[in-house]
């Protein structure tokens, strides 16, 4: 057995095809001869398959793993494995996790072509799940508060009902303080979406007379103070203070190691952010261009913000070219350094430029010399300096390079015609010397243009053409009939006969593009009874001034995605691609993302629940209402049980501790208090507000007594002051009411006998002696139900605790002369004697 | 998000693809190859390929493109970060990543991509909790599974995954205790020929190897912390206190991690350690060049400089270099002209020197530009920004770690123009 494992083991490891063929010998030991040798000469694949398909089958734990191992290797090589299917899928039950994994893997990958034999086909179970039910399912998961859901339900969202804002109002501001723990995947997609549903409920903070004080949110709270009347009518933009929340609450995470993460936070601030904290983006930004891993992609989405001046200047000298550099790179940095350039670092950088030019990669020189034409158009100050500089390299022994920078002249001059004759004779003389039919054709173009201003270099020029014209190329010729065209309509009396012998050439040309220009010119310049009408025109035609090139950088016009997306890479929509919407003019209700403070108090299960009300009036008071939900309606009783509950209220200022009844405790005036309530150790009420005067606000809690009476200790913190409340219960207050049939009660009475049993006669007037009477005297001690009875002189009530659902039978059996025993059946002995006291003493008064 | 991962090698073979939503023929690469072909080198390759039904997002690293294939919208360097991480966690498992070690372990590079990609999102990318599901391979654990037939799959859920600390396991014990951290600095600088300095960075990391019991909570405070202009974090370092009192507070993961990196300020003068005199220089109509370059230690602090490397890209013209090196050993390649000097340790007393001639092809010209010599270097136990650590503390457990800082200086893109 060790053998075979290990021979496999071999196997499996040479997926090599080289091996192939080894392995094929090899194979045929374990298998039976004749068949292996039958198979082989027509298909080794086949062969091989029968082969994994026995060690499937056997009952060995690692001829299988060996198998799936081989199979995942010829999955993972693209070769179909398909037809071991039956085979793989037996395996699904195995109690070897490791086999267990690689059959998922497999399943997987063959479940949506096998469907008839996949019985646990996954895709057919997403399909059986409608789309409102997964909505249903999602918007379930986006109230969930732990950080480990938070990112999955995002992406379930995106992907399933990324339009349905709505869902996302109640959890906006969990999830804007979540985020910092979420895992670095999820705070991607929430970074996004978050940034598409603030662009649909907040306002434009790109105003000029926006108020930006990091902390208005003040003046959003005092909603009464009398700043609100002067806004009124000036109308000052005040940032909603959630916008303000998002985008504090993603700052941090400017420094995560997850570029993905950082780059989403930049497109947030560049999308939500008020104009002038975009730059605060920036340090992290300048961290991905410099890290050459990401440069290129992040290149195309920084641009945006590279091009706001001053932003990246600081970090200019980060991105100096490299000569190790991939000429990408080099590219891309020489077009972050010409975005920066302004009239203050123009000279570093075309110095800069200089040794660029001078780089042995030529593509990047030619990229250099496109560079520094754009610096020179862009910083009229430099024009003139970049010019000369040009020039100079209009003698470099390289081609290309010279090419390149008569191509760039040609557009400078045509920014600045009035000036550089001396340039456009320069070019003229070195004109015999260019190959390149680019750098060709801009002279002579430029001849053509400012003809009148070198009047006895042009015609030469031309007459030097006339020679050559038929063994240039098709854009050299075009622009030597565009040259002979402007001449003659200006210096016809010298160009005249060099003008027809060009058109007589261009006429007979091979390309039809220049014997059409050719045919076009002629019947436009020359003179004669059919073209009159045109002719009269031809100079305002040709020569007409015509505006000058812009040189601008190929990565603008970028802004019409959301940064950071595929699309904006790409600058193309994608599928799937969400819209970020406009600013909308008016903010919606900003309310739909408030948080009802009351919510159902989960960590309530089995307890009892508190209402606590603060409220400030112009007498501060403090309330406490207490019971579950069975008797919330029970008016009168929890007024009674409130009596019974003590309330300590200890302000700290005055000193001496006072103690009173929960609805008339005065405080010393407290007109903004943080309220926040602090249990003991971990736990921290889920409430912290500011209370303005006059204002109340309910707190529920719940607070396991775990069936005892003792009290609840914790401290009532606001912003000066802190107080000790302390909450007992009274024993009644902490059963459940329970529903019994009489037979059900006594023979549940039945068991708790002997020491579970208390009871005690009292003495009763007759007016109490009615049911109605005792039932409402017993109900406003103890929450319990009501059991029924078939005797009239019996009563019974039948509860359990509320924490560990003990039964608490009471029973009250009325006897002669005002007398009744009253009996309580419980295993909580302590409960039941407190119990019988409070029933004696409410019984008894009534 | 991700449908499906093609792992291509520089001869533009598809060696391993692994699907995750559906099946994408392995036919949509030849859009890639397209674009392969179009590059003049193979980082060219663009990293963002739009095809008619998908869009290929590429990483290449260790001569392997890792062609991830998309098919809707979803952020570019999502998907590129991810792929780094997928390369990194190979890198981490089988030391190299090679075409040939993937091979060899494609069972557990199908586990381990089958847990980093849950339905084509990210899931577990942490190498602790990748450890604890899937073991690294070593040659014991391969002799041991092949006899017992064990595996290398983990039993267990990661219990770190699902609590509030993701990159920690719980129940980690030790008999030693120790924590280690090395301030590892990189220089990137560009030297003009006169020897003044153009551009100086430090790009600085802090990479810890932390074995604590428990559950400890370690805070590392600086002597200059404001040194640091641009810090990103492990998410394990506490943010607020970062802020707050620029102390960092972290619970540690397990093992090995890079805690912080950081980037000393362009603005701030970075000390050079090294200098460069040279003179190279090639004349109009003579077919020889002189060679004459000499390095020399600057700022050093007292410390030696070590492990010396010096490579230049020669310009095409020069056929072959005849030099001299006063210490270690040259190597010229006349295909791609590339010249390097193992110089080792700089001697201050006698400083390494390389001197002699370059024979330039007959009749061609005098190059333009001069080559850029390239320097690589260690310093040991100095930081070159000068920053210290100054205290590490454990809350949280009763024990006494052992507790280790080192400090490393290297060269990064370290540039000479000549």
């Amino acid at each position: 057995m060790l053998g075979v494992a290990m021979s496999t083991g071999a196997l499996y490891n040479d997926q090599g095809s080289a091996e192939a063929a080894v392995e094929a010998g090899q194979e045929t030991t374990p298998t039976s001869s004749g068949s292996g040798a039958a198979f082989g000469l027509f298909s080794t694949d086949f062969k091989k398959n029968e082969d994994l398909k026995e060690m499937l089958e056997s009952n060995k734990e690692s001829l299988k793993l060996e198998a799936m191992k081989r199979i995942v290797g010829l999955i993972s090589k693209g070769k179909n494995a398909s037809e071991l299917f039956p085979a793989v899928v037996k395996n699904v039950a195995s109690k070897n996790i490791e086999l267990k994994k690689l059959v998922y893997v497999y399943l997987v990958r063959y479940a949506e072509e096998q469907q008839d034999l996949a019985l646990l086909s996954i895709s057919t179970f997403q399909r059986a799940l409608k789309k409102e039910q997964l909505i249903e399912v999602i918007e379930k998961l986006l109230k969930d508060k732990s950080t480990l859901v938070a990112g999955s339900v995002v992406v379930a969202f995106e992907e399933v009902c990324p339009d349905r804002i709505d869902l996302i109002h109640k959890n906006f501001r969990k999830l804007c303080n979540l985020l910092v723990d979420v895992e670095e995947w999820g705070q991607v997609v929430i970074i996004n979406m978050l940034t598409r549903y603030a662009r649909t409920q907040f306002t434009s903070p790109w105003r000029e007379d926006a108020m930006f004080d990091e902390n208005n949110e003040k003046a959003f709270y005092d909603s009464d103070s009398e700043e609100k009347k002067g806004q009124a009518d000036v109308k000052t933009y005040i940032m909603d203070p959630d916008h303000r929340l998002l985008l504090r609450n993603t700052k941090p995470l400017l420094q995560s190691r997850n570029t993905a993460v950082v780059m989403a936070v930049a497109q947030l601030y560049w999308h939500l952010a008020p104009k002038h904290e975009v730059s605060i983006v920036t340090k992290s930004l300048v961290r991905l261009l410099r890290s050459h891993r990401y440069i290129v992609v992040a290149f195309k989405h920084c641009y945006n913000l590279l091009s706001k001046q001053g932003m990246f200047e600081p970090y200019m000298k980060s991105f100096y070219v490299r000569s190790t550099d991939s000429t990408h790179i080099k590219t891309l940095k020489l077009e972050i350094l010409t975005n920066l350039a302004n009239e203050a670092n123009i000279s570093t950088i075309l110095r800069e430029f200089q040794t660029y030019v001078k780089s042995q990669d030529k593509a990047f020189a030619a990229a250099t010399i496109q560079a520094i034409g754009r610096c020179a158009t862009n910083i009229s100050e430099v024009t003139d300096t970049c010019l000369n500089g040009l020039v100079l390299l209009l003698s470099n022994r390289d081609e290309s390079v010279v090419a390149e920078s008569v191509v760039v002249i040609k557009k400078l001059l045509q920014t600045q015609p009035n000036q550089h004759s001396d340039i456009i004779s320069h070019m003229a003389k070195l004109f015999d010397n260019i190959t390149v039919p680019m750098a060709r054709a801009s002279i002579l173009w430029l001849m053509g243009e400012y003809c009148e201003r070198v009047p006895k270099i042009a015609p030469d020029v031309l007459r030097k053409m006339a020679k050559t014209f038929t063994v240039e190329e098709d854009i050299v010729k075009l622009q030597t009939v565009n040259l002979a065209a402007k001449l003659f309509l200006t210096n016809s009396k010298q160009t005249k006969l060099l003008t027809q012998y060009i058109l007589n050439l261009g006429k007979y040309d091979q390309n039809y593009d220049i014997r059409d220009r050719t045919r076009f010119i002629r019947q436009l310049i020359v003179p004669s009874e059919k073209s009159s009408t045109l002719n009269k025109y031809a100079r305002r035609i040709l020569l007409a001034s015509k505006p000058a090139p812009v040189l601008e950088s190929a990565f603008k016009d970028r802004d019409r995605f959301q940064l950071g997306t595929l699309s904006h890479s790409l600058n193309i929509k994608t599928s799937g691609y969400q819209e970020l919407s406009e600013w909308p003019a008016v903010a919606p209700d900003p309310s739909v993302r408030n948080v009802e403070v009351i919510e159902p108090v989960k960590f309530l299960l089995k307890s009892a629940l508190f209402q606590l009300q603060v409220s400030f009036t112009e007498k501060p008071s403090y309330s406490c209402s207490f019971g579950n939900a069975t008797r919330v309606s029970c008016k009168t009783q929890v007024v009674k049980m409130l009596v019974c509950s003590t309330l300590l209220l200890r302000p700290t200022p005055p000193p001496p501790p006072l103690i009173c009844s929960p609805f008339t405790a005065s405080f010393p005036t407290l007109h903004t208090a943080l309220l926040s309530f602090t249990f003991s150790s971990p736990f921290i009420f889920p409430f912290s507000e500011r209370l303005e005067p006059r204002a109340s606000v309910t707190v529920s809690m719940g607070i396991d007594f775990s069936d005892s009476t003792q009290a609840a200790n914790f401290q009532l913190c606001t912003k000066e002051d802190q107080f000790s409340v302390s909450i007992q219960p009274a024993v009644g207050e902490l059963l459940m009411p329970s529903t019994m049939t009489e037979a059900d009660f006594c023979k549940e009475q039945k068991k708790l006998l002997g020491m579970n049993e208390t009871s005690a006669t009292i003495t009763m007037t007759t007016a109490n002696t009615s049911s109605q009477t005792i039932n409402k005297q017993v109900l406003s001690v103890a929450n319990v139900g009501v059991a029924p009875s078939s005797q009239n002189n019996f009563h019974r009530f039948a509860g359990r605790t509320v924490s560990s659902g003990a039964l608490v039978l009471v029973s009250l059996e009325l006897k002669e002369s005002s007398s009744a025993l009253l009996t309580i059946n419980t295993e909580k002995s302590i409960m039941a004697s407190m119990l019988l006291q409070d029933l004696k003493q409410a019984l008894t008064e009534a | 998000m991700i449908h499906s991962l093609f792992l291509i090698n520089a001869s533009g073979d598809i060696f391993l693809e692994k699907h995750w939503k559906s099946v994408v023929s392995r036919s949509v690469c030849d859009y890639f190859f397209e674009a392969q072909e179009r590059a003049t080198e193979p980082e060219n390759v663009p990293p963002v390929i739009p095809t008619p039904h998908h869009y290929l997002i590429s990483v290449l690293r260790h001569r392997i493109y890792f062609v991830a294939v998309i098919q809707s919208e979803v952020p570019p360097l999502f998907v590129i970060e991810f792929l780094h991480r997928v390369v990194d966690t190979f890198q981490d498992y089988f030391g190299v990543c090679t075409e040939a070690a993937i091979k060899d372990n494609v069972v557990v590079v199908y586990e381990l991509l089958e847990e980093m990609l849950d339905n084509g999102f990210p899931l577990a990318t942490e190498s602790n909790i990748l450890k604890e599901l899937i073991k690294p391979p070593t040659i014991l654990r391969t002799m041991v599974n092949t006899i017992t037939g064990s595996t290398n799959v983990g039993e267990q859920l990661p219990t770190g995954q699902l609590s509030v600390v993701p990159w920690r396991r719980t129940g980690v014990k030790y008999t030693n205790n120790e924590a280690y951290f090395d301030v590892v600095e990189e220089i990137d600088a560009i030297i003009d020929k006169s020897g003044s300095t153009i551009t100086a960075e430090i790009q600085g990391v802090i990479d810890a190897c932390v074995k604590l019991t428990g559950m400890p909570d370690l805070t590392l405070s600086f002597m200059n912390p404001r040194l640091l202009d641009d810090v990103s974090f492990h998410p394990c370092v506490r943010f607020k206190r970062w802020e707050a009192e620029r102390i960092l507070s972290f619970i540690p993961p397990d093992g090995n991690f890079r805690l912080l990196s950081y980037h000393v300020s362009s603005q701030n003068l970075v000390a050079i350690p090294v200098y460069v005199k040279h003179n190279i220089t090639f004349r109009e109509g003579s077919s020889q060049g002189r060679f004459d370059l000499t390095l020399g230690p600057k700022q050093t602090m007292g410390k030696a400089v070590e492990s010396v490397l010096v490579s230049s890209q020669l310009p095409r013209g020069v056929l072959n270099a005849n030099l001299n090196p006063s210490q270690g050993a040259y190597t010229f390649d006349p295909v791609t002209k590339l010249l390097t000097w193992d110089v080792g340790k700089i001697n201050p007393q006698k400083l390494p020197n390389l001197k002699g001639t370059m024979n330039l092809q007959a009749g061609a010209s005098k190059p333009d530009e001069n080559p850029t010599i390239n320097i690589q270097f260690k310093i040991q136990q100095m930081a070159i920004s000068g920053l210290k650590v100054n205290r590490l503390d454990m809350y949280g457990e009763k024990y006494k770690p052992f507790k280790g800082i080192k400090y490393m200086t290297k060269a990064g893109k370290f540039q000479v123009r000549t």
